[in-house]
Formats: structure tokens, C-alpha cells, sequence
């Protein structure tokens, strides 16, 4: 009996399977993202700041990720954790832990970069209203300079995304993982599932990623 | 950490060194084509092509490229079209960069200020003329932030290679892990040859990109 083969995304629950594979993917990238954004915050302050050996300590975590591709990062964490420090966690935390200290350093230097380009007459003006320091990044600078980052950030969002398709690496269950084992168990079946299965996910993360850099481009676009 | 076995494994990983170089100059020379050739039709608008164009920069930019490659590498011979890994490495590297460098080019060519478009209008400029003395040559220096970046992120991705088992640096190091049971040692010296083959290419692209605007607006 002949067999279409893009029903191999609806047999048995394999359908289900899949959105619960991209929903691990989902929640991995935006835990990453929160957690990376707000350390990425903090260092980027710090890093306009005026001590030299703390802006050369950051300058230098940022440039260790520079280097790094991210696959590598994946194993390293994978690998270095448990051997080094003991620690057992899930692969999908490692994989949280990993991407967070990723976005945190990216991050980083949009912080900085926007907080620089605030005019100097905000921060003068907002000193000469007695603000005190903590006080002048929480209501002048870090409001006026998140617009500028906006885009950048949204951006950042899509790689992590993009990104979350390196955890088949270390075994997380996400979407593509899902999709080898029913690749895999329906081979007999249907000899071009692999086709409609890869192509499926191929069309899943364009349809999570396309909406936000369109948005991130309209953005800028306006801000010209 | 052991330092003999670090020696020992010195000879393989020179050939994932070789290897990643190779695929990376590939890459991007062939990403750089295909980026220019694209953002021409989107600028000359040229009907049919610049909506397909557009189509493909989209596609190439929101999609990962693991499972770009895992299309190629898997799905494309169901249809008939069997390639070797490295073939569908390149292939699928060319594929994303070239999205990647069709949005940077497009970015710099919009970046040309109005004011230097109407000035050489007002020069009695064709829009041939235009492109080719105005538009293009200050495009490709307000694109030159974005190349650079996208060169890095090339040479980083070939990194995904090693999950189609094509040997290079990253398939090197998990390859002599599997057989040794050595991660320190073979990680250490993975994030070294990344660092050595990265570390002079960003001080380079810095260098010129500062030299390529400062030639283009003398600033």
C-alpha cells in the first residue's frame, strides 16, 4: 500500500511529539534570554564604568564568547562541568547555563554601546538634579539607551532561537532530536519522512523566527 | 592536563585546522557572491527576481543552519540528490552566508543618504551613474561592520559541520574524546585553534574596517 509521506507528521502522536520538542527548544531559548539579559544588563553598566581591571575582566568574558562557537560552548559546559565542579544537572540546564552566559556577554556590549550613545547632556542634566548614580541608570540612561538596543535585542532573541537546534549535540530532547526518532521508527513506513519531517521543522523555525527579526527591522526602520 | 597528550594529538588536529580553514575561505568567498549578486536585484528591483531574492534571504536568515544542513545531507537524497558531506557543508554554508551578506549589503547601500542621492542627481547622474559612483561605493563601506561580523560568524559555523561527521576541528576533538576519554585535554586545544585561527582575523577586519571608511569619507 503506498503511503504519502508527509503523513508521517500526523500517524500515531507524532505530531504531538514534535510541538513538545519545540516547546523544550521555546522555553530553553527564553529562560536563557531572561537570565542573559538581565546579567548582560548589569555587566554592560559596569563595563562603562571606571575601573580598568573590572572593564578588562568583562572586556575579555566578552571576547572568550567572541571566539567560541557555540557548539563548542554546548561541550564545553557538558564536558567541563561535571569533571571540574561536580555539578549534575539536566543537559537542557547545562544548555540554559550555557546560552545564558552567551546572551550575558552579547548582550553586554549592546548595553554599552547604547548607554555610550546617550547624549552626555542627559546624564549632566540628570546629576545636576541631584540624582544619585543608582538613580541615573535606573530613570535616565538605562530607559533611553533600551530603545536604541531594542532591535539588537530582538535580534539576539532570534539567534538564541536559532540556536536552540544545537542541543541534539547533548541529548536535549527538542524538536529536531524528536524528529531523528520518528525519522527512525517510521523508516519502513515511510521511506520519504525524513523529507516532510526535516522540511516541517525547517518551516517551524522560520515561522518562530521570521515574525521577530521583521519586527526587529521595522523598528529600525521607524528609528531612522 | 597532559601535555603529551596534547603533543600527540597535535598532527590530528592540523588537519582539522586545514580542514575548517578551507571551508571557511570557501564559505565565505562563495557567501560574498551570492550576497552581492543579491542585493543588486533587490536594488535594481528587477521584477520577479528581487521577489524570489527576497524570499531566499528570509528563509536563509530565520532558519538554523543545522537543519539547513541536515536537509541537504538527509532529506535531499530521498528526492534524488545524493552529496558528500563536505559538498552539503558548503553548500549549506553558502546558503545561509549568502542571506546573511545580501541583508548587510542591502543595509549599506540604504544607508547612502538622501542628500548625496539628490546631489548627484543634481549633477545630471543617470541612475547607472548613480549606482556605480555613488551608491555602491559609500554602500559597501557603511556594509563593511556587517561583512566583518558575518566573516566571524561563518568561520564559527563551520563548527556545525561536525554533526554530518565532516572532520573537521570540532568532529576532530569529539572524535579523539570518543576514542580517548580525554575532554580536558582535547577541548583545551579546540578553543585554542579556534582562538588561533579568530584572534588575528578580528584584529585584521577591525583594521580594515577602519581603513575602508576612513578612505571612503575621510573621517
Amino acid at each position: 500500500m503506498a503511503h504519502s509521506g508527509i503523513n508521517i507528521l500526523f500517524a500515531g502522536n507524532n505530531f504531538g511529539r514534535l510541538m513538545a520538542g519545540l516547546w523544550n527548544s521555546i522555553w530553553i531559548a527564553a529562560v536563557s534570554l531572561v537570565i542573559g539579559l538581565i546579567v548582560g544588563t548589569i555587566f554592560g553598566v559596569l563595563r562603562t564604568s571606571n575601573s580598568k581591571i573590572l572593564r578588562l575582566i568583562l572586556r575579555l568574558y566578552l571576547e572568550f564568547f567572541r571566539i567560541v562557537p557555540t557548539v563548542v560552548l554546548l561541550y564545553l559546559v557538558y564536558y567541563i562541568l561535571p569533571e571540574l565542579f561536580h555539578i549534575n544537572w539536566s543537559a537542557s540546564w547545562m544548555a540554559v547555563l550555557a546560552f545564558a552566559m552567551w546572551v550575558a556577554a552579547e548582550f553586554s556590549d549592546i548595553v554599552r554601546g547604547a548607554l555610550q550613545s546617550v547624549p552626555e547632556s542627559q546624564r549632566e542634566a540628570g546629576l545636576a538634579l541631584g540624582l544619585s548614580k543608582v538613580q541615573l541608570f535606573r530613570y535616565v540612561l538605562i530607559p533611553q539607551a533600551f530603545k536604541l538596543e531594542l532591535p539588537a535585542m530582538i535580534n539576539l532573541a532570534t539567534r538564541v532561537i536559532k540556536t536552540t537546534s544545537l542541543l541534539l549535540i547533548i541529548s536535549v530532547m527538542e524538536v529536531i532530536n524528536v524528529g531523528q526518532q520518528i525519522i527512525e521508527a517510521n523508516n519502513q513506513q515511510y521511506p520519504t519522512g525524513v523529507f516532510w519531517v526535516y522540511g516541517f521543522i525547517f518551516i517551524l523555525y522560520f515561522v518562530l523566527d521570521y515574525p521577530l527579526s521583521a519586527w526587529a527591522k521595522s523598528i529600525t526602520n521607524k528609528q531612522k | 592536563m597532559n601535555w603529551t597528550v596534547i603533543q600527540q594529538a597535535l598532527p590530528v588536529f592540523a588537519k582539522g585546522f586545514e580542514l575548517t580553514l578551507w571551508l571557511s575561505l570557501i564559505g565565505i568567498v562563495g557567501s560574498i557572491i551570492v550576497g552581492v549578486l543579491a542585493s543588486l536585484i533587490q536594488y535594481f528591483k528587477i521584477p520577479v527576481l528581487s521577489q524570489i531574492t527576497t524570499a531566499y534571504v528570509e528563509l536563509g536568515r530565520n532558519t538554523p543552519l543545522l537543519i539547513q544542513l541536515f536537509f541537504l545531507y538527509y532529506a535531499f537524497p530521498v528526492i534524488g540528490l545524493k552529496m558528500s558531506a563536505e559538498v552539503c557543508g558548503i553548500v549549506g554554508l553558502i546558503f545561509l552566508g549568502g542571506a546573511y551578506m545580501a541583508e548587510g549589503f542591502t543595509g549599506g547601500f540604504n544607508g547612502v543618504t538622501e542628500s548625496q542621492i539628490s546631489s548627484g542627481k543634481a549633477l545630471g547622474m543617470t541612475n547607472m551613474q548613480l549606482a556605480r559612483y555613488v551608491v555602491f561605493p559609500q554602500g559597501f563601506a557603511l556594509s563593511m561592520p556587517a561583512l566583518t561580523a558575518n566573516i566571524i560568524f561563518l568561520i564559527k559555523e563551520t563548527s556545525i559541520f561536525s554533526v554530518i561527521a565532516i572532520p573537521e576541528l570540532t568532529n576532530t576533538a569529539l572524535d579523539l574524546i570518543g576514542m580517548y576519554y580525554r575532554s580536558n585535554e582535547y577541548l583545551f586545544m579546540l578553543v585554542v585553534a579556534y582562538a588561533i585561527i579568530l584572534i588575528p582575523i578580528i584584529l585584521l577586519l577591525t583594521w580594515l574596517e577602519r581603513r575602508v571608511r576612513y578612505g571612503a569619507f575621510g573621517d
